[in-house]
């Protein structure tokens, strides 16, 4: 569909939605790690239900932000190579 | 058997194992020695880039330090995780994709610039260098701990390992041993957290058991374990376990600073040059996230399983009725009690050390010089092997006034965990074996990125252009072996008396010099040479200056902002970013070919193998 012939707004385009998966990621990266984490914590501990018997903020710097982190770095694995097959990139990769 | 026996087997036949897959992949040529020859499959590195990852400090203390501290430790567990991220989605794919063998070499091309290769040269050595030291005592400590013999015997013996597999083997020969090494981290860093749990909690996830009831005391006394915990910790006089009590802002900058820096760890980049193409780049920090997160995952539940343990099984009993490890680690020396209001009790209390350190005590007696009897130490000194009437080994410190009685070293929760859960003497040695595993793995990625700064960006790219390949890999190996000598003359003898001060070199240098500079280069077609160099060198400078008055110029810690020199390289990172788009704002732009290049490497096709 998108001519690689054409590199100037092709690869413009794909550059430009690679970007946007960058930014969606580093957006939730960083508020379930620095915000619940951290900026959040006391608030959350106070208002969010317990994780199991763990404060929310508390159980999120512990453990939710490390399995957020793999759940990120599947879908972007799967955003990045959506992107990729889009633009007729990467198919002998592999 | 006895555990000795168990310890040589285990350890013994893992060097074996070790060194058998670093003979059979040994590397010829130097694309095998830098990147494998690309050709490591995502699964494969997903586990050696974990075992790379995974130092001696992650393995033995970071689940002391949680139990230590806490809420206050998840600033490590979010920061040597969270760093995976940024790493996977905003450098890995974009250098792979470069194309060449090294970090440094990134940043000499990108920035048309030998000094910025030089700067980068410099770097890596440095932060190398600080971390490689650590490994090296690390693996001293646990053979001196295990067999008995003096530390520097155990440092030479690890030394010779990793120098006959990274030196020998290459990138090609680290690569499968560190696989073998995960398997062993993995194995002996979770079985013991398993058993613990049950025991504690009648959960055999250590994860569910963190969030799950204590049920040591019967079904019917069951209580939340956290809040079991709380209340020990503030019952003794200890900060909430769920709580901190360092500052929110302090907090957030040690965070950041240790994400942005593992980001921008050399070492952990290159790993990603061993895989075939940028897709398989993505797959694999999925594995590599998903094997670490294994053990971090399971470090705060042993954190909080072994405080717990600590805290009931000591505090308050004679030292008949304590438990054996206890009596084991004292007789190591790792371990200690003064009885302080002579009970016959041992005490263990939040109020202090239980020593005197010396800091501040002439201040607090009038101005008046210590009488040279005294003993000023933060670590137990014993009168040999003597033992008083009350079963304990007699001490020669000077005791501090408050009801504090106990001592024990962090680093050893991990380690005695397994007598803790009364486990069988075999998951003793493979623990052990396991503490190793994890210092000879990371010392040998460290080891590959030392010698490859001196052969290829040093030598081959700025001294002597035409050197050949079999050359370029000797003096690969000459490197790595010089190294390994001032790695092992400083694990001997450690320049400083904490380790943990030097890492907050590395993840610093790392956080204001390397992951700023390259995330320009790869999103900013703009930041040319000038911006670059200036943001290297005023991010590096701001850090290493704010780390060295800190930690070694001045007694006092009132911080600039309260942030700590830990932190402080993600206030160097956002000087980088600063001053770098400055200058190449009032300098010329980047020539034109640079910009070609940095739109090449944006695309994903043709990553083809790596290249000089």
């Amino acid at each position: 569909m998108n001519s690689p012939e054409t590199p100037g707004s092709d690869s413009d385009r794909y550059w430009k939605q690679c970007l946007n998966v960058v930014y969606i990621i580093l957006g939730i990266w960083a508020f379930i790690s620095l915000g619940c984490g951290v900026l959040f914590r006391e608030f959350l501990d106070k208002t969010m239900p317990n994780v199991g018997h763990a404060p929310f903020g508390f159980w999120m710097a512990q453990q939710g932000a490390i399995i957020g982190f793999l759940i990120l770095l599947f879908v972007y694995m799967i955003a990045m190579n959506g992107i990729d097959r889009r633009h007729g990139f990467g198919k002998d990769d592999e | 058997m006895s555990q000795d026996l168990w310890n040589y087997l285990f350890i013994g036949a893992t060097f074996g194992l070790y060194i058998l897959i670093a003979f059979r992949t040994r590397a010829a040529t130097t694309k095998e020695y830098y990147v494998a020859s690309g050709g490591v499959s995502p699964f494969a590195n997903g586990m050696a880039t974990a075992a790379d990852w995974m130092s001696a400090a992650t393995f033995i203390s970071m689940a002391g330090i949680v139990a230590a501290s806490g809420y206050d430790a998840s600033r490590f567990l979010m920061g040597w995780t969270g760093g995976f991220v940024l790493l996977t989605i905003l450098i890995v794919p974009y250098l792979r994709k470069f194309n060449k063998f090294t970090v440094t070499d990134f940043l000499g091309d990108r920035f048309y610039s030998n000094f910025a290769r030089f700067v980068g040269v410099v770097c890596a050595v440095f932060i190398c260098m600080t971390y490689i030291m650590g490994q090296m005592r690390g693996v001293g400590l646990v053979f001196s701990n295990l067999f008995g013999v003096e530390i520097w015997l155990g440092v030479l013996v690890g030394a010779a390992i990793v120098f006959f597999y990274a030196g020998l083997g290459g990138m090609k020969g680290i690569t499968y041993t560190q696989v073998a090494q995960y398997c062993v981290m993995v194995f002996a860093y979770t079985i013991p957290a398993v058993f613990i749990s049950i025991l504690l909690t009648e959960n055999m996830v250590p994860q569910l058991g963190l969030i799950g009831n204590y049920t040591k005391d019967g079904a019917e006394a069951s209580v939340p374990l956290l809040q079991k915990l709380n209340q020990l910790n503030t019952d003794l006089g200890f900060a909430s376990y769920t709580d901190g009590s360092l500052t929110t802002l302090d907090m957030f900058c040690i965070t950041a600073a240790l994400m942005c820096g593992t980001a921008g760890l050399p070492h952990v980049i290159v790993r990603f040059f061993t895989v075939k193409s940028v897709k398989a780049v993505r797959k694999s920090a999925c594995w590599t996230l998903l094997f670490i997160a294994v053990v971090y995952l399971t470090a705060p539940a042993i954190g909080a399983f072994s405080r717990t343990n600590l805290i009931t099984e000591v505090n308050g009993v004679t030292y008949e009725e304590a438990p054996d490890w206890m009596k084991n680690w004292e007789s190591r020396g790792l371990i200690a009690w003064a009885d302080k209001n002579q009970d016959g009790k041992i005490q263990y209390s939040g109020k202090g050390p239980v020593f005197e350190s010396g800091a501040g005590w002439s201040q607090r007696n009038g101005g008046a010089q210590p009488p040279k009897n005294l003993v000023f130490n933060k670590k137990p000194l014993y009168h040999g092997e003597h033992r008083l009437a009350n079963g304990a080994r007699e001490l020669k410190n000077q005791l501090t006034a408050n009801d504090n009685e106990f001592y024990y070293e962090k680093d050893i929760l991990v380690m005695a965990n397994p007598e803790m859960a009364g486990l069988p003497k075999w998951v003793v040695a493979l623990v052990m074996a396991g503490c190793v595993a994890a210092a000879l793995s990371t010392a040998a990625g460290l080891l590959l990125v030392l010698s490859t700064s001196i052969s290829h960006d040093l030598l081959k790219k700025i001294v002597t252009p035409n050197m050949n390949d079999k050359q370029e890999v000797l003096s690969a190996r000459v490197a790595s072996f010089s190294f390994l000598a001032i790695a092992a003359y400083f694990g001997i003898n450690p320049p400083s008396e904490f380790v943990a001060k030097t890492v907050a070199f590395a993840f610093g240098l790392a956080a204001s010099s390397f992951f700023p500079t390259i995330l320009m280069g790869i999103f900013s077609k703009r930041i040319n040479r000038e911006g670059a160099i200036a943001g290297m060198i005023a991010g590096i400078g701001l850090t290493l200056g704010y780390i060295i008055y800190f930690q070694f110029m001045v007694e006092h810690k009132d911080y600039l902002f309260g942030i700590s020199p830990e932190g402080i390289g993600f206030v160097g990172m956002l000087v980088n970013f600063a001053v770098a788009a400055g200058v190449s704002m009032v300098t010329p732009p980047p020539p034109q070919e640079i910009v070609d290049m940095v739109e090449s490497i944006r695309t994903p096709t043709n990553a083809g193998d790596a290249t000089h």
